[in-house]
């Protein structure tokens, strides 16, 4: 089901594609598609976002829609966090997706939208494994007749994270009444807003650690969304300045923070996995069950390097509880400091080192986020 | 398309190299160097008089994208550094061929010097990697 000819093509193009060369993106493969890294400088777009307002073509990610009877009950067991809790329209909820020794498979939203109906929004890179894994499921449960659920994938549609302090101002000046529905939107609730072309579907949720908007919208609008926020000062995000962004919010990134062989309690997810009520099963509860009464072994943290450097993924922190290891690094342009996500031993606090290029430098041991609604929270 | 200043000995690595007036010489990496770097954020350089060897790692910069090696071009003595750099690595993004040098050193031979790259052949290297 492809939403345009371009789809086919290897690596794919999201419709923004033109848009991103007009802009004069460098494009780079990413997870099968053809994204833009950067449109000239990586730092400014990355303070454009803390500062003002930027936009994303997220339209890579994965949109499934799940419907059916008897979904509630199957979503309670699928995912980690507990789908009880968003029994409002629109209502959001992050949530891992494991398997039976408590690994995660990829981390996502659900939305719900109707006692029939839900949206969940999972990771490019890892599509294919989750749809198995999802329709296996289904199957399984659709042969005991627990439930009667459909999985829709929707590659008819684009995606379009509009982030920053003044994101959603400016999105209301550029879309006008096509998102007024989405005027009063609480944080992580969405609103199907139905405009006079189609059908907007706008979520107050992001992945920088600001204020904003998620739009997902049919493929044929995108263009010209898309060039009415450009036009009222939206200026377009690449890849890499979102995970320089995301980092800074503390926010874990799949493969990389996490990945099967990882709990969400050793991933800093913990408050993610809902063990109430106890008579809800979910897969991985088990094993998960195990690690909380055993105590997990490793915890996730934050780094901010004291010594001149750069903190990059998989360098060796040490402990004077023994060795970890960075999942997440880079320089952080908020802080003016390198920061990283370190999987150290349960027990380390305060101080640790960071092996870099056979030196050791000194480097602090905190609690994450680094920054959120453009501002540094450490000195 | 990058610039590529014609006084200048280039190597296949993408550094730059000036000879001064007295025989000492510059090091720097180019303008296409940065540019596929990006935004540079650290700049790691070598200890004054230390000793390397043609094709040595000798410094590191760091971007916000990833970490990249540069290598002394020929046998010497490094003779100075770019202190400046180390509080303001974005001269090499803005400048990369003058006040975005990296270090200078003493060579043990000069004649090392003129089997570098010329500027008509690097430009011609960069041209390819671009298609």
């Amino acid at each position: 089901m492809s939403s345009s000819p371009s789809a086919t093509l290897s690596p794919a193009r999201t419709p923004l594609y033109a848009q991103h060369l007009v802009a004069g993106a460098k494009m780079v493969d990413f997870a099968g598609w053809k994204m833009p890294i950067h449109y000239g400088s990586q730092l400014e777009e990355h303070h454009q976002v803390r500062n003002d307002a930027g936009m994303f073509d997220v339209s890579h990610m994965v949109v499934l829609d799940l419907t059916g009877s008897g979904i509630t009950d199957f979503l309670r067991y699928l995912l980690a966090n507990d789908v009880a809790r968003i029994q409002t329209p629109g209502k959001a909820l992050y949530s891992c997706l494991l398997n039976e020794r408590g690994g995660v498979i990829d981390d996502l939203i659900i939305y719900f939208m109707a006692e029939d109906r839900y949206r969940m929004v999972v990771n490019a890179a890892t599509r294919d494994k989750d749809l198995a894994w999802v329709r296996q499921q289904a199957l399984n449960a659709n042969n005991n007749k627990k439930c009667n659920v459909e999985i829709h994938e929707r590659d008819d549609l684009a995606m379009i994270a509009v982030q920053g302090p003044n994101a959603r101002d400016k999105a209301h000046a550029a879309l006008g009444t096509d998102i007024d529905a989405a005027r009063e939107l609480k944080p992580f609730f969405a609103a199907d807003c139905n405009d006079s072309k189609g059908n907007l579907f706008v979520a107050r949720t992001g992945y920088t650690g600001e204020d904003g908007y998620e739009i997902i919208l049919p493929a044929e609008q995108a263009g010209a969304t898309w060039e009415a926020l450009l036009a009222s000062g939206v200026k377009p995000i690449g890849l890499g300045a979102r995970d320089t962004l995301r980092l800074e919010a503390g926010m874990n990134l799949y493969g990389q923070d996490m990945d099967e062989d990882i709990s969400p309690l050793e991933a800093g997810l913990s408050w993610t996995v809902a063990f109430t009520p106890e008579e809800r099963d979910f897969i991985g509860r088990a094993a998960l069950t195990q690690q909380k009464t055993d105590g997990p072994a490793n915890k996730l943290v934050g780094l901010i390097l004291e010594d001149r450097g750069v903190l990059r993924a998989h360098q060796k922190v040490i402990t004077e509880h023994g060795e970890g290891e960075t999942t997440s690094g880079s320089f952080s342009p908020t802080l003016g400091k390198s920061i990283a996500l370190a999987r150290v031993p349960t027990a380390a606090t305060e101080h640790c080192q960071v092996e870099i290029r056979g030196k050791q430098l000194a480097a602090r041991i905190v609690k994450y986020p680094f920054a959120r609604k453009g501002k540094s929270l450490f000195d | 398309m990058s610039n590529v200043p014609s006084e200048l000995k280039y190597t296949k690595s993408h550094e730059w190299i000036r000879t001064e007036v007295d025989g000492s010489i510059t090091v720097g990496i180019t303008d296409h160097a940065q540019e596929l770097l990006g935004d540079m954020v650290f700049i790691e350089l070598p200890e004054t008089e230390a000793n390397y060897t043609a094709g040595d790692e000798c410094a590191v910069v760091e971007s916000v994208k990833a970490a990249s090696d540069v290598y002394s071009p020929i046998t010497g003595e490094v003779i100075a550094i770019n202190e400046e750099l180390a509080d303001a690595p974005e001269t090499v993004n803005e400048d990369a061929f003058d006040t975005g040098w990296m270090f200078k050193m003493q060579p043990e031979d000069a004649g090392e010097i003129d089997e570098l790259m010329s500027a008509e052949a690097y430009a011609e290297l960069i041209a390819e990697e671009e298609h």
